[in-house]
């Protein structure tokens, strides 16, 4: 990087912000001088009218786009090709598949760990230090955590000194080393704990809150009943905590169908790994295949669907109770 | 991007969730456990319990962190776990992925000035215009605002992968040529600029964006808002004097989630960024290394941790701020 490219750099951020400034700026001047008559027609044009155009640009075109392009060819006749392609070549049914195992896989395993670790640490010394720890990888990106575990699976042939830390375990009980990120279908599930060890923080911080808000009168009550811990959490907590457990299933579910950084920097997809997301970028802007990758979003988009759908309707009924 | 689970706290009137998170803003805890007369219920094993699987999730970003700054022989020939039988420490892994200029060093520091450049202005494009709608639709009363709201509201269901494809067409069609200009007038700016990926970002941030803040903006008392215009204050006056100055807790924690957002994003970078060190940032370049130079460990490593030092600061510096808008935001994408 020379001084003339960051000078460039620069220049770019400035008048990137000197243009937001003078656009918002003018706007906000010119509906303030607006004539008399409709003028409260003006002044919601000026504020409302960037916003809606850019999602307009951004969203409502590009996704209505989206749906055609998934029934075209690349010639640009109507066709089904690319969900036939999408339902019966190997590859893309195993990336079907991957997905599926993945969406019944990071939820619940994150929920249950979150879960269990809230209820371990729940009022007890050091806590919050707890809460810190399990969080932090929420904080790293997905390409920094697909880093930090490609490490962790990192294979070394023969008799080489293992480095990566799953390896050497291995090799210290007196096994082969594996090739992890090549060995189908293990390679999957190891991909998928990357995705568990960051959502489980997730999980956690919402799970320990909601297990605050349970009444101590039900569980003083339960203990009196002489019920043991086990007891108190199934009948007590668990069902004390509902809704926010709703929320964490959904909200990670949704997340792990989008899935795509964690494939894409740790095995790109390859020795049968890949999921929608990340076949939705293979085929749309590497294979040139804009209608199959179209298909795959459109697929996608219908997958979270009825989630979404179902998280709304349980944080409305949480307000209408409130 | 989909539903929010949570909305920005707006005061007193907090839903459940919303409520939960601050509590555990995780700094707060240590205020109410002194109120707390529960007896504890935890024993000593599940004490345990949380010790091993504390244990368990850190140990991967140890050895990540111990690892760059190893030497790179010995990062290449032992494991991190024998660095008392291998003792060495050395800053070299940073310098290299840093300063260095040659051919095969990955020279971050473009890319740094990237991610920085890319987040910036991509946390403060949307912010500005979600801020403007949200005041809009909570403030300025016209027919079809309920049904309008709903609508970008529904935006966020529609998953990133939805719209990349013919938003990349879009810009090459119309964007391309206002680059190549800018870079006739302005020549150090370089042809492939920011901008793609700017807008990108502030396109995709915009639904989330107005949903939180106008929860936020409309639970003003209107009280005030009509003095105002009582008095004769225009919107414009109104925005910028009253609702921007009340809003800004609501419009830090966006701010915040947004930049960290932004910051690790991989794709939106990949599909406008065009991967050059002009414009890509760090998150790619290091993607690209794991592809190219996957054995690099000593490289890796540093560059990883550099990637990740920033969002880690924000989590450690504005915990409060970084926990709400996590919560409000987590399942954008």
């Amino acid at each position: 990087m020379t001084t003339a490219d960051l000078l460039g750099k620069l220049l770019q951020v400035v008048m990137g912000l000197a243009v937001l400034a003078a656009v918002v700026g003018l706007l906000i001047f010119f509906i303030d001088k607006a004539p008399k008559k409709g003028r409260d027609y003006w002044q919601l044009v000026g504020f409302l009218a960037p916003a809606l155009i850019f999602l307009a640009i951004g969203l409502v075109y590009p996704a209505i786009r989206t749906s055609l392009l998934a029934f075209q060819t690349s010639g640009g006749e109507w066709t089904l090709d690319n969900f036939v392609w999408t339902f019966t070549q190997p590859t893309a049914i195993r990336t079907l598949i991957n997905t599926v195992i993945w969406v019944l896989l990071v939820p619940t395993v994150s929920t249950a760990i979150g879960l269990a670790y809230a209820v371990f640490i729940d009022r007890s010394r050091g806590e919050k230090y707890y809460k810190v720890i399990l969080f932090m990888p929420i904080a790293i990106s997905f390409v920094g955590a697909g880093i930090i575990w490609r490490f962790v699976y990192e294979y070394r042939s023969g008799d080489r000194e293992q480095i990566g830390l799953l390896n050497a375990i291995v090799t210290a009980f007196g096994g082969e080393p594996v090739q992890f990120m090549q060995t189908d279908p293990l390679n999957t599930f190891l991909l998928i704990i990357v995705m568990i060890w960051i959502q489980t923080g997730f999980a956690m911080v919402l799970l320990s809150a909601a297990i605050k808000g349970v009444p101590t009168e039900q569980i003083e009550a339960a203990q009196l009943d002489g019920t043991n811990g086990w007891q108190r959490f199934i009948n007590v907590t668990v069902p004390g905590i509902r809704g926010a457990l709703v929320v964490v299933l959904t909200t990670i579910s949704i997340a792990t169908l989008k899935v795509f950084d964690i494939v894409r920097t740790m095995t790109a997809g390859n020795f049968n790994t890949s999921v929608i997301a990340n076949e939705m970028y293979t085929q749309a802007f590497r294979a040139s295949e804009v209608g199959r990758g179209s298909a795959l979003a459109l697929i996608l988009f219908l997958l979270v669907l009825p989630i979404v759908v179902y998280n709304i309707n349980v944080l409305r009924k949480q307000r209408e109770i409130r | 991007m989909s539903i929010a689970p949570a909305d920005l706290p707006t005061g007193k009137d907090r839903g459940s969730i919303e409520g939960a998170a601050e509590t555990t803003a995780l700094t707060e805890v240590v205020g109410t456990k002194s109120a707390r007369v529960k007896k504890r219920l935890t024993s000593r094993t599940a004490t345990v319990a949380a010790l091993i699987i504390a244990v368990l999730w850190t140990i991967p970003t140890f050895g990540l962190l111990i690892s760059s700054f190893r030497p790179a022989e010995l990062v290449r020939t032992t494991g991190w776990w024998t660095i008392f039988e291998n003792w060495g420490f050395t800053l070299d892994n940073y310098k290299d992925v840093l300063l260095s200029t040659s051919q095969s060093s990955p020279q971050l520091g473009a890319y740094i000035v990237n991610s920085i450049a890319i987040s910036l202005v991509g946390t403060l494009i949307p912010l500005v215009l979600a801020t403007m709608a949200a005041y809009a639709f909570a403030w300025i009363k016209f027919k079809g605002a309920g049904v309008l709201f709903i609508l970008v509201f529904a935006l966020q269901i529609v998953p990133l992968q939805m719209a990349l494809v013919p938003l990349l067409q879009i810009f090459s069609t119309w964007l391309r040529p206002m680059q190549a200009w800018l870079h006739d007038v302005v020549p150090i700016i370089p042809e492939q600029n920011y901008a793609p990926v700017w807008l990108a970002h502030a396109m995709f941030a915009l639904p989330l964006a107005i949903f939180l803040l106008h929860n936020f903006i409309a639970e003003i008392p209107s009280e005030v808002i009509e003095a105002a215009r009582v008095d004769g204050a225009t919107h414009g006056q109104i925005f910028f004097r009253i609702v921007l100055p009340l809003a800004t807790p609501a419009i830090a924690s966006f701010a915040i989630f947004q930049f960290i957002w932004v910051w690790n994003d991989l794709l939106v970078a990949l599909i406008f960024s065009g991967g050059t060190q002009d414009v890509a940032p760090l998150t790619q370049r290091l993607a690209e290394m794991v592809g190219s130079r996957g054995q690099e460990w000593e490289r890796l490593t540093a560059g990883a941790f550099i990637s990740i030092i920033i969002p880690l600061a924000v989590f450690f510096g504005l915990q409060r701020y970084f926990v709400r808008g996590l919560l409000a935001g987590s399942t954008k994408g």
